[in-house]
């Protein structure tokens, strides 16, 4: 299948798989995987990685994060790409650390930052990738959640993009989708009221608008969302957007 | 871990009615804000970046543009004065009426006002003092605080209102109608106005180089205020100064259609100054009270760009924390994101009671989408958190990150935590009391546990790979 890609220079990537792949979303990571060698390029992860410190620095301990962050860029350390199947992690190399650095800047921090891509802005964007051969078997209702931390990227123009140019795929809108889902990271555990009602509010705006399968590029969110929609009865399909592009390559 | 965050036991608490009418009043100004903005510029976020540089190169030179606005002023016959403290603005203000002789005043709608509780300050010390805004107005009726900076009784119906009205004597009968519940406040209010001796008012900007205050309102109030006293002071924060009386043309553009989806407000008044020999009406003597109160500490701090704010309520509309726990959840005039940033740095000697303040959101940055001078909150509120984690305040039910980060970098600990994660797959986790596990639980499922999987599949693929050639 003919791609044009437009940064043909790069060959090899980094993967950084999040913390949340390697504990329960491995197909995330497979998919993300298979994806990008797709599209002609060899994909290394390198097995000293473990979680880009977010928690910690969310929670305002960032003498921990700042321990977390700096061996996440050891591990990342070179000049390949980044790519990361989450808006939250690549917003966190991206910009968190340079908030936490801002005092001390750390070379190996800013490098990381400049080199970390959430995966579908650096396809999109990146590569240069702006159609998806794929396709569904039949009509799909996609309903795509952007998440709040590709708010300002390259991320949710590229989603809609690739996806919305998949054969059978509509993306369909729904309402207060500007609208966080109330996940927040630890946020869900220690404001457990608000986080639910967020969540139960942003299912309600989802569902109404009756999708196949509910699209996003944080599995945090998709975690919490899936998971209150479980309890509630209403349970609802859901996938990361990149294995949207696997699964209909494949179909 | 022990305690649970005020912000969400507040919420938890308010009546599924209440949070509805503030959650839809919000939506509805979200909206609103959205469709005139992006219906009159097509690249607002140019027009956002341009006000906040206008107001950062303000705040840089704030000495500066103090002096020349003083200097303004004064030129056009107003007094000024300077006040550090709330306390130090009360007493300014207090004594500028005793000085005129003022027992009755009306007042307009000022957040600096409320900021400083200077109604009851002025009220203890035997000044009627009444709000002219509908809004406030009713607060002050029900002896209640703001929970919106805009719409400060957001979290009320009109039922409510025409109770109030009923029991405070100014209507006879209960009729919630809204047009006749307007119709009895402006009967109530026109004779006030004849009656009172002053006016207080804030100021929305002040132009350094004219000297010129600007006021915005929707009810006209603050005209009607004025009209027919001799004495008007303005309470303002330095923060509102401007450089040039054409910033207006940034800030108006942005601030009505932030606020209230309007693409002005009804009445934008220039302030002159007192009034001059030729006129026929207005007051003959302007006192400027320009007020610190902690200002000049946020300048110093590293959260400074909170000061570009205009006070326009976009943060609060959008902000989902906000519309499920409403404004009073926030135990401050300002709530939502302005006052989770605000409060705590304005009331720096209440820091480690307010400190919770800034952890109350999921950092989801609508607040800074929607803010008409770009301000960085959710960094903001980042900032604070590590402000907090530094100075060693307690945080309910927060969970500790050095067990995280001992185990986020020893990747052998790591590798081994995700293989022994697939083991709680046969364990009843669901029922562990452990409080974050509960607060979890209690609301949502976790889906299984793969911990490694994909480590593996890796490994296999890479194995396949360099196999291949030899095949």
């Amino acid at each position: 299948m003919d791609i044009p890609v437009a940064l043909p220079l790069v060959k090899r990537v980094l993967l950084m798989g999040t913390c949340l792949c390697d504990a329960i979303y491995d197909d995330v990571a497979r998919a993300t995987v298979e994806v990008l060698e797709h599209l002609g390029l060899s994909v290394e992860y390198p097995a000293k990685q473990t979680c880009c410190g977010q928690p910690a620095f969310n929670s305002g301990d960032w003498s921990a994060s700042r321990k977390v962050a700096r061996h996440c860029a050891e591990v990342f350390a070179g000049d390949l790409p980044v790519i990361v199947p989450s808006g939250s992690c690549a917003a966190m190399n991206r910009h968190g650390n340079l908030l936490q650095f801002e005092n001390s800047p750390d070379p190996s921090i800013t490098s990381l930052a400049s080199r970390s891509w959430e995966v579908m802005d650096f396809i999109f964007n990146g590569l240069g990738v702006k159609f998806w051969p794929g396709a569904f078997e039949t009509p799909t209702r996609l309903a795509f959640h952007r998440s709040c931390h590709s708010r300002g990227t390259g991320t949710g123009d590229a989603v809609r993009a690739l996806l919305g140019s998949i054969k059978n795929a509509e993306i369909i809108p729904f309402g207060q989708s500007e609208q966080c889902c109330g996940f927040g990271g630890t946020f869900c555990v220690t404001f457990p009221h608000i986080s639910g009602k967020m969540g139960t509010v942003k299912l309600d705006h989802i569902l109404d608008a009756h999708p196949d399968c509910l699209v996003g590029i944080d599995m945090s969110c998709l975690m919490h969302l899936s998971g209150l929609a479980r309890v509630q009865g209403r349970a609802v399909p859901h996938l990361h957007a990149i294995q949207i592009l696997r699964n209909t390559l494949q179909a | 871990m022990i305690g649970k965050q005020l912000i969400d036991q507040f919420a938890r608490s308010l009546s599924d009615e209440r949070q509805h009418l503030v959650s839809a009043a919000a939506s509805a100004g979200t909206v609103k804000r959205e469709q005139v903005l992006h219906n009159d510029y097509q690249d607002l976020d140019a027009l956002r970046k341009l006000a906040a540089s206008i107001k950062d190169h303000t705040l840089h030179h704030l000495g500066d543009y103090l002096a020349q606005a003083e200097q303004a002023l004064v030129a056009r016959g107003a007094k000024v004065h300077f006040a550090v403290t709330g306390e130090d603005a009360c007493q300014t203000i207090l004594s500028i009426l005793q000085n005129h002789g003022v027992t009755r005043l009306t007042k307009s709608k000022s957040m600096a006002a409320e900021e400083i509780h200077l109604n009851p300050f002025l009220i203890q010390n035997g000044v009627e003092c009444l709000e002219s805004d509908l809004g406030e107005f009713i607060i002050q009726l029900d002896n209640d605080v703001p929970s919106h900076i805009v719409k400060p009784i957001i979290h009320k119906n009109r039922s409510d209102v025409a109770r109030t009205f009923q029991r405070e004597k100014i209507a006879e009968d209960f009729n919630d109608d809204p047009q006749t519940l307007t119709r009895r406040a402006r009967v109530f209010l026109r004779e006030k106005y004849m009656q009172s001796q002053a006016c207080i008012t804030g100021a929305n900007f002040v132009c350094a180089d004219s000297g010129r205050l600007l006021l915005v309102t929707n009810e006209g109030n603050s005209r009607f205020g004025m009209a027919p006293v001799p004495v008007h002071i303005a309470l303002v924060g330095i923060e509102k100064l401007i450089p040039r009386e054409k910033d207006l043309a940034v800030f108006l553009n942005l601030l009505a259609r932030s606020a209230t989806g309007q693409q002005l407000t009804v009445y934008t008044e220039f302030i002159n100054g007192p009034r001059a020999a030729h006129q026929t009406e207005g007051p003959e003597h302007l006192h400027v009270v320009f007020m610190d109160n902690g200002r000049s500490k946020i300048l110093a701090s590293n959260c400074r760009e909170i000061l570009r704010c205009l006070r326009c309520g976009a943060c609060q509309n959008v902000c989902p924390v906000y519309r499920q726990a409403s404004g009073h959840a926030y135990r401050s005039i300002y709530g939502g994101p302005i006052g989770a940033v605000l409060s705590p740095l304005l009331f720096s000697e209440r820091f480690p009671e307010l400190a919770d303040l800034a952890k109350a959101s999921t950092l989801c940055g609508a607040c800074n989408e929607v803010c008409p001078v770009d301000i960085p909150i959710p960094d903001l509120l980042l900032r604070l958190r590590d402000k907090a984690q530094r100075q060693r305040i307690h945080s309910p039910a927060a969970i500790p990150m050095a067990p995280f980060a001992a185990l986020a970098t020893s990747p052998v600990l790591w590798r081994g935590a995700m293989s022994l994660s697939k083991a709680m797959n046969h364990l009843p986790i669901q029922i562990t009391p452990l409080p974050p596990a509960r607060a979890w639980f209690d609301q949502r499922a976790l889906p299984a546990f793969h911990g490694g999987d994909f480590r593996k599949w890796m490994k296999a693929r890479l194995k396949n790979k360099n196999r291949k050639p030899e095949d």
